[in-house]
């Protein structure tokens, strides 16, 4: 398999902090990739920059052949990124159903349309609408946003990561602040998307981790120290001392 | 249909009929008064497309006004005291013409900047820029430099009179109709969804690959070139201008107006605006210190109705 994200000799220094330290990372087409560490170990700011929100210092980020190491943020989701956060992000004070068909939208080219009311687009609301059943979340279509729990709005962003097409989806961290049973629905619905969406996740729930992930990668103090499969990361002693921090 | 969009409709059906009643019972002065309402409801209609459904606070929108107002003055100060061949005109269509198109591109060159910025800096910035066209137009002697400037004749359109009070107010009116008619349809567009999910959540909208950048110029660029509209019309109906029309003062009032009628909402600045103007007509009648209980009561419907005017009316909070 070839590799659709490639990153090389990735730095992000904040002050004195290097939250990015040196990561050369390689993505493969299809597979589910996880990207774990632990609290502050900078997997955000690495998405961050993979999603163009924020400029590396140095290295390059090569996407699909193409160097996006300079490409603004909009011009990524284009190109074929998205990401989903790990803080909610979406437009509260609009329907559930609004924000998907926003995301479906997106992939129109421009948006510099003035006349048709956009709600009335048969195709844009029957899209989101396919979208959200996929998550589970027809019946609230018309709810506004903000009424909403925060596990279904995990699952919303996970619809408009869905809506987006794009082949490359990073997911910062789903499972953040879901119960149990919810967890367990997003790890289902997860592995029904293994191999049809290059995935890198970001989780801290090492359950839903090695229960998913194709291969994973270990982030510490914003260097990669290990890459490998569920087991060879389990055995790998490295990582037990690091991250794990346990010895037996 | 709700309380809100009948009340709209009942106060728009109230200027269909209300100025030729004004005449007949020999009240000519309040046409003056509906005139002056209808013209600036459309200055803060416009205003609201990027204040209410962008989320993005200009502080300078009196200077799109005054350079629509400019825009029929200056053409017909040439023509009838000469000099400046090349513009003076008293084709209504040609003063229009300039009023929209001058406005609209003062805004692509200020938005172009302005919108660089977010949040506090934004509103100074646009002030800064509206500040700029005052004390611009403050120091051209050549149209009155801070005495203004008396337009002695009226645009010239074909089948209306602007000289006529009453074709004046319907010309006014009609506009404002179609002022509304294009916000709202607007803003139910796609690239209406786009700016108001830019409202909501610019990352998130950034993230989906808008460019929210260029989406938020376009709508700045079409709320000044109606802002200038509404400055033409201005111009026509009072036949004085001058560079206290771009003051922050008057900016001020444009959001005042937004915030009492309740922003984001289609006939929300139309209620703003008759309310603006029905109290400050009443209040002046009884102290010339109206501004007090004026502002008092802004700072109450700011503190508990935060829907404005319409948020009393529907009873509902728009946050």
């Amino acid at each position: 398999m070839s590799s659709l994200l490639s990153i090389t000799g990735l730095n992000k220094s904040f002050g004195g902090i290097k939250a990015t330290d040196d990561v050369n990372l390689d993505v493969l087409e299809g597979e589910l990739h996880a990207i774990i560490g632990p609290n502050g170990a900078g997997k955000t700011t690495l998405i961050s920059q993979l999603s163009g929100a924020l400029p590396p210092d140095t290295g390059s980020i090569m996407f699909n052949g193409q160097d996006i190491t300079r490409a603004p943020a909009y011009g990524r989701a284009k190109l074929g990124i998205t990401r989903s956060f790990q803080i909610t992000s979406l437009v509260k004070d609009m329907s559930v159903l609004d924000n998907i068909a926003l995301a479906v939208q997106a992939k129109q080219g421009h948006s510099f349309r003035f006349l048709k009311p956009a709600r009335s687009i048969a195709p844009l609301r029957d899209e989101a609408l396919t979208h959200l059943d996929a998550v589970g979340l027809a019946d609230r279509a018309d709810a506004p946003t903000v009424n909403l729990s925060h596990g279904e709005h995990r699952l919303m962003e996970i619809a408009i990561a869905l809506a987006s097409d794009a082949p490359l989806m990073m997911l910062d961290e789903p499972m953040a602040g879901l119960g149990p049973d919810e967890s367990a629905r997003m790890v289902t619905f997860l592995k029904t998307l293994k191999g049809k969406r290059t995935i890198v996740l970001i989780e801290h729930d090492m359950d839903a981790v090695f229960a998913l992930a194709d291969r994973i990668s270990v982030l510490v103090y914003g260097h990669i120290i290990a890459t490998g499969t569920p087991a060879e990361i389990r055995s790998n002693s490295a990582v037990r001392q690091a991250y794990l921090g346990e010895e037996d | 249909m709700n309380r809100k969009t009948i009340t709209g409709i009942v106060l728009l059906g109230l200027l269909a009929v209300l100025p030729p009643i004004f005449i007949a019972t020999g009240n000519a002065f309040y046409v003056d008064l509906t005139t002056r309402l209808v013209i600036l409801a459309i200055a803060a209609t416009s205003l609201n497309l990027v204040l209410g459904y962008g989320g993005l606070v200009s502080f300078g929108h009196a200077a799109f006004v005054g350079i629509g107002a400019y825009a029929v003055g200056i053409p017909a100060y040439h023509g009838i005291y000469g000099g400046g061949e090349l513009i003076a005109s008293f084709n209504g269509f040609y003063h229009i013409a300039l009023a929209v198109i001058l406005s609209a591109l003062f805004a692509l060159i200020t938005g172009a900047i302005c919108l660089r910025t977010k949040g506090v800096y934004f509103i100074m910035i646009t002030m800064a820029f509206a500040q700029m066209v005052y004390y611009l137009f403050i120091s051209l002697e050549t149209y009155g430099a801070d005495d203004g400037l008396v337009i002695d004749l009226r645009s010239e359109l074909p089948l209306v009179n602007l000289d006529k009070p009453l074709q004046m107010y319907y010309f006014a009116f009609v506009s404002l109709l179609a002022a509304l008619l294009i916000v709202r349809t607007i803003v139910r567009s796609r690239f209406g969804m786009v700016l108001q999910g830019a409202k909501g959540n610019p990352e998130r909208m950034v993230t989906l690959g808008y460019n929210i950048y260029l989406y938020r110029l376009a709508a700045y660029v079409i709320s000044g070139a109606m802002a200038g509209y509404a400055g033409a019309l201005l111009g026509n109906f009072t036949t004085f201008i001058s560079p206290d029309m771009m003051d922050w003062h008057r900016s001020g009032e444009l959001m005042f107006m937004i915030i009492l009628g309740g922003a984001a909402t289609t006939l929300g600045p139309l209620m703003g605006s008759a309310a603006f103007i029905v109290v400050e007509e009443i209040l002046s009648h009884y102290t010339v210190y109206w501004h007090l209980p004026f502002g008092l009561m802004l700072i109450a419907i700011v503190l508990f109705a935060r829907g404005g005017v319409m948020g009393i009316i529907t009873g509902k909070d728009k946050s």
